[in-house]
């Protein structure tokens, strides 16, 4: 045994180990989720029920399916704005300096702050703003927990967008200018179709993170489990719900939610896939 | 390449000898439990007094009720905790013989936060129609009419309950169904329920915090909670007609009717004259024979030894000190009754 095979055999030992994981985790799923299937069928999808009580249980995921899809895409159009301007702004305006790498520092701080925290001070200073607004009575709901979640998601939208931003090449940068371009139509013309899929690649890495958010929606959405009627309603997302019920649960309950982390799962990949299609038509 | 043998001799090396503690030793040095928050103040203080005084390590999680009963059922603790005793129905599904052991009481309390902290009286109608969303108003005519002497409000009500399963939540909706038809026809009793109105949040400790954080919440917390952050709960009237406000006495009051022998009663809507009508036994749940998952006699001994000095006079006068109630003379005597029961490889560890 020489150093260089140990290193191959190492190497693709975790390769394997990796996917053996990932497909492991799919099939305890899909094994534990098989007795909620045969007792609600399709139906659990579209089903609005989630009646834990004993002798009357009944579970459906559709009122979660809808508190996840609502405040995730509810804060990417919030940080759409404040990320497109950061990226731009660090990847194209200012790229060298003090400011800027200060800047920096602080989006990718955002990134480390754990989300509890972020629950906290949704808790305590951002609840009664929203009291005071008067958009809902106690604070709580879609809305406030899609204002956290947009503040959370920032730095993985902003950062692969000023990555390649700044790839964008000099030389189509300088042509443009060469035919009188003012910089606003550089970014029109140039960059933002040069960069336009890689922009956004980080706004779907920031959707699958605030799908999956849990202890943040947690303190903030106000766990309801019913259908929301606006975005000032109470709601529940699918992995709040699963971190809150999961303790308790044993039978037809627990198998109900891991059904719905299955869902979660298969949520999440196909908003992969179709980030990834429309990536694929952006930069064709 | 020497250094690569070396580390990983040294990793598998640590994960076999870290992968088989606890269970199969001669001499017990830890007790693992896991299960209930309501408890878990008192529990935490006790354990603390007992691994100093014993030199013996007590681990306590609070994870829930239900996680308590499926850490035993999983047998990877040496006793669950849980505010709900286990059903029969419960009791067939565990791999052993499972014995309740009452350790203390608790009150479930109506927690209120509203300008000027007025102190509330609640009749059971109050209560239904309140948690049910029927009353939205804290100056209705309905709560006005039993609390005459009191300005209420023109403030919308905002109920909180718990957004996890807990016992908390089953020792009061046990409550409510004994109350009031509507309550048992359309909620029911369970660890997690279907709430007709309000808001969830996690835990004790969040309902608690969301209550002392809304103007016009209110809740239900275990009393020492409410205590704790100093916010106001609602005297209850019980049974025989008296508005009783929570309190080591009331609490206590409640359990001095007949107990079965293997303590698991449901104290709630009590008839006793002077007793709260939320409160509630917390058990200690363990197996009768304690030579599971190859554990020791001593690891089996040392549990049974804890768990007397739980019910002990020791352990028991400290539980008013964090606002819940001692066994009442008659279920400790229960408690040690039912502790005698049990048995490593079917022997008496008596």
């Amino acid at each position: 045994m020489n150093s260089e095979k140990i290193f191959r055999y190492l190497l693709i030992g975790s390769g394997v180990l990796i996917v053996l994981i990932a497909l492991g985790i799919v099939t305890t799923l899909f094994i534990g989720a098989i007795p909620s299937f045969k007792e609600f069928g399709f139906g659990f999808i579209y089903s609005a029920d989630w009646n834990p009580t004993q002798g009357r249980e009944s579970y459906g995921a559709l009122p979660f399916i809808i508190g996840t899809l609502v405040t995730s895409i509810l804060a990417l159009l919030l940080t759409f704005p404040f990320a497109f301007s950061i990226s731009l702004f660090l990847g194209e305006y200012f790229r060298n300096g003090k400011l800027p790498s200060f800047l920096r520092s602080v989006v990718d701080l955002l990134a480390g702050i754990p989300s509890v925290v972020y629950g906290l001070w949704g808790f305590y200073a951002l609840r009664p703003v929203i009291i005071d607004l008067g958009l809902n009575a106690q604070g709580f709901g879609i809305f406030t927990s899609s204002i956290i979640l947009a503040i959370m998601i920032i730095p993985y939208a902003s950062s692969l967008g000023s990555e390649v931003i700044s790839m964008v090449p000099g030389s189509l940068k300088e042509a443009a200018y060469s035919l009188g371009a003012t910089r606003f139509e550089v970014v029109k013309t140039v960059i933002i179709p040069n960069a336009g899929s890689g922009i956004f690649a980080g706004y779907i890495l920031a959707l699958g993170r605030a799908i999956g958010e849990t202890m943040a929606v947690t303190m903030l959405i106000g766990n309801s489990n019913k259908i929301p009627t606006g975005i000032f309603d109470l709601g529940n997302t699918m992995a709040s719900l699963i971190a809150n019920q999961f303790g308790e649960a044993d039978g037809l309950k627990y198998t109900s939610l891991v059904e719905i982390g299955l869902l979660l799962f298969v949520i999440t990949g196909i908003v992969n896939y179709l980030g990834k299609l429309i990536m694929k038509k952006l930069s064709a | 390449m020497k250094k690569f043998q070396l580390l990983l001799t040294a990793i598998i090396a640590v994960t076999l000898m870290t992968s088989c503690g606890g269970s199969g030793k001669e001499k017990a040095e830890t007790i693992t439990g896991a299960g209930a928050t309501f408890p878990q103040p008192f529990y935490n203080k006790i354990f603390k007094n007992y691994s100093s005084e014993k030199g013996l390590v007590v681990t306590y999680g609070g994870i829930g009720s239900g996680g308590g009963i499926r850490s035993l059922k999983d047998e990877i603790v040496d006793f669950g905790a849980s505010d709900a005793f286990l059903d029969d129905k419960k009791l067939a599904e565990m791999p052993g013989e499972v014995l309740h052991i009452p350790t203390c009481l608790g009150a479930v309390v109506a927690a209120y936060n509203l300008p000027g902290k007025p102190e509330l009286k609640f009749t059971p109608e109050l209560m239904e129609g309140v948690f049910m969303g029927k009353i939205t108003k804290w100056n209705d005519a309905k709560i006005t009419a039993v609390n005459p002497d009191i300005e209420l409000p023109d403030l919308a009500i905002t109920v909180v309950h718990r957004s996890d399963g807990s016992g908390t939540t089953f020792i009061f909706s046990d409550y409510m169904s004994k109350v009031s038809a509507d309550w048992k026809e359309i909620v029911g009793t369970g660890k997690s329920l279907l709430w007709p109105v309000g808001l969830g949040a996690k835990g004790n400790p969040g309902v608690a915090g969301t209550i002392s954080q809304t103007e016009g919440a209110i809740g239900y917390i275990g009393s020492e909670y409410a205590f704790a952050q100093d916010i106001p709960v609602a005297s209850l009237q019980n049974l025989a007609g008296n508005f009783i406000k929570p309190s080591v006495e009331s609490v206590s009051a409640s359990a001095k009717g007949e107990i079965p022998a293997d303590t698991r009663v449901s104290l709630t809507n009590t008839d006793a004259v002077d007793g709260y009508p939320i409160s509630s036994f917390t058990w200690l749940i363990i197996y009768k024979e304690q030579d599971y998952k190859n554990r020791s006699l001593d690891q089996a001994v040392q549990t049974i030894k804890l768990i007397e000095w739980v019910i002990g006079s020791d352990a028991q006068k400290e539980t008013t000190k964090v606002h819940y109630a001692p066994l009442p003379e008659a279920a400790a005597a229960k408690a040690k009754a039912v502790l005698s029961a049990v048995t490593y490889k079917g022997k008496s560890l008596k």
